[in-house]
């Protein structure tokens, strides 16, 4: 018996045959990520009168498979905005540790205590300028970071701040963003309620957490990687709300018996 | 025929706990011409003397932009000081470009430290061989002065005056410390050029050709901040100013007209 440690764990050589350990060194050229392998589905997001409220499920799926029930997917970063993730997770995991870092140095040069409109932190539009830079310069080391990131905030004006950037450093604001499925399901919606930045700045914070949780209740009808536990979190001047434990109400299935082709009906 | 042995490099402590190379870099920041600085709750402003080689040659600027909302007064080898602020100019560059915001001034002045203590500490390394006033606005408190020195150390000051016979300036700056906070720019610049005028060999005066002064300011309106860019001026500019500076009475002690000081040598050139 082989008792050499880089035997462990390895099927015995005399019983199964020699162990091909080929694929351990191939020759062929590094590969980095080429495909994300636990994903989060859709964040959504969309501004009104004094900051931005943002969304996304507490899902985590692996394949199709509902593999983590209970991730956070939205984080709060210093007190003064709130980043959502979508993509892969363990990719949020390291930028969730790596955003944390800075958070605490920025923390060590300012130390008072913070909130949305305290001057001298790192503000949304700061974070999303830094999150552009690192995501892109990511993907031209051909080694992206498989996530696109909404920032929820205030820019340096206290002004409601929300912008997107992906995997390949792509960025946008509008005054409704969503990532994944919700770009062509929830983006609809938001956009009845707030198409320019002057109709996001009518809008009430209840209107529009009724219009974000309108658009979570769609996407779980619509989006097989979704889930009905969700995470919700409104930033304004007076600083981050973050609710983790939300629950879809008020569902209706009734179409559900019209959908045909995809069960195991026969019809 | 005494000779000090422990001056050679700057890793070497002398018995008495000295490192005579960081003391003579002190040194070096003493030989240059005076340059003061004050920090308002609205501005800061940084005034300087300068120095031509010979009366054929023009004068040899003190004061240096860095970025829009910061820059620097040198006291010393002008040399190590464009190394310094070169470095500096990059650093606000790459913060600006990394997150589009004007690079605090605590972290700025931390890196130039960090920079200066590691030729303290290296054999074969010298270290920099220049002082200087930074002064500038950053959204943490407005505006910010802060000194450097060769040995590394940086400290944030109300006002400072740093170069040769810069004491004088330094004492009037102590004098006047209470008024400072609560002086708009035009004051700010007066106190400053009578701070520099302190610290003048007799005989001497400012003049256009002679005189530097920068001002950078931020003004907070509801909410929005407004910054007024690091600017320096030089040559007519200053000139209303160094009248400014003269005219005033209430501030000087006893008429010490230029005629008292008729038989006096020059202490220096």
């Amino acid at each position: 018996m082989d008792h050499r440690p880089q035997a462990w764990g390895r099927p015995r050589d005399d019983i199964y045959g020699a162990y091909d350990a080929s694929y351990l060194h191939s020759n062929g050229p590094k590969q980095a990520t080429q495909a994300p392998i636990v994903t989060g589905t859709s964040v959504i997001a969309l501004k009104f009168k004094d900051g931005v409220v943002i969304a996304a499920d507490n899902l985590a799926s692996y394949g199709s498979l509902a593999r983590f029930t209970d991730v956070k997917r939205l984080r709060n970063f210093a007190g003064t905005s709130v980043i959502g993730f979508g993509g892969d997770v363990s990719d949020m995991q390291y930028l969730d540790r790596h955003l944390e870092d800075l958070a605490i140095d920025e923390a060590y040069d300012t130390p008072e205590p913070s909130d949305a409109t305290a001057q001298g932190h790192l503000n949304a539009a700061n974070l999303h300028k830094y999150l552009r830079n690192l995501m892109y310069s990511r993907r031209n080391d051909f080694n992206p970071l498989w996530n696109q990131i909404l920032i929820a905030g205030l820019d340096s004006e206290s002004k409601p701040y929300l912008a997107s950037v992906d995997l390949r450093g792509t960025t946008f604001t509008a005054p409704s963003l969503a990532t994944g499925f919700g770009a062509a399901l929830a983006t609809p919606i938001m956009r009845r309620y707030a198409e320019t930045d002057e109709e996001a700045s009518k809008l009430s914070r209840e209107e529009a957490v009724d219009v974000i949780r309108e658009c979570m209740k769609v996407l779980f009808y619509r989006d097989a990687r979704s889930m009905d536990k969700y995470s919700l979190a409104v930033v304004t001047k007076d600083g981050v709300e973050i609710s983790e434990t939300e629950q879809l109400e008020k569902q209706s299935w009734a179409f559900a018996d019209r959908i045909k082709g995809y069960g195991t009906q026969t019809v | 025929m005494f000779r000090n042995n422990y001056d050679n490099d700057p890793v070497t402590f002398s018995p008495q706990g000295r490192i005579f190379q960081v003391e003579y870099a002190a040194e070096a920041v003493k030989q240059g011409s005076v340059v003061v600085g004050i920090a308002s709750k609205t501005h800061a402003v940084l005034v300087a003397l300068k120095r031509n080689a010979e009366e054929l040659s023009s004068y040899q600027k003190k004061l240096f932009p860095i970025d829009e909302h910061v820059g620097i007064a040198i006291a010393g080898l002008t040399s190590d000081a464009r190394v310094l602020s070169n470095f500096m100019k990059q650093q606000c560059l790459s913060h600006r470009l990394t997150f589009g915001r004007d690079m605090p001034l605590r972290n700025l002045v931390d890196l130039i430290g960090e920079k200066a203590q590691m030729n303290t500490q290296h054999m074969g390394k010298r270290p920099y061989g220049v002082g200087l006033l930074v002064a500038g606005v950053d959204d943490r408190g407005g505006p910010h002065l802060f000194e450097f020195q060769p040995s590394g150390m940086t400290e944030e000051m109300v006002a400072f005056a740093i170069g040769a016979r810069s004491q004088m300036a330094r004492t009037y700056l102590e004098k006047n410390l209470e008024s400072f906070a609560d002086c708009g720019k035009e004051e700010l610049i007066r106190h400053g050029l009578k701070a520099l005028k302190e610290s003048l060999v007799q005989d001497r005066e400012l003049t256009v050709e002679n005189t530097s002064v920068a001002v950078v300011g931020v003004e907070v309106k509801d909410g929005k901040r407004k910054v007024e860019p690091f600017k320096v001026h030089d040559g007519q500019e200053v000139s209303a100013w160094i009248e400014g500076a003269a005219d005033d009475k209430e501030g000087d002690e006893e008429g010490s007209a230029p005629a008292a000081a008729a038989g006096a040598m020059d202490v220096d050139a």
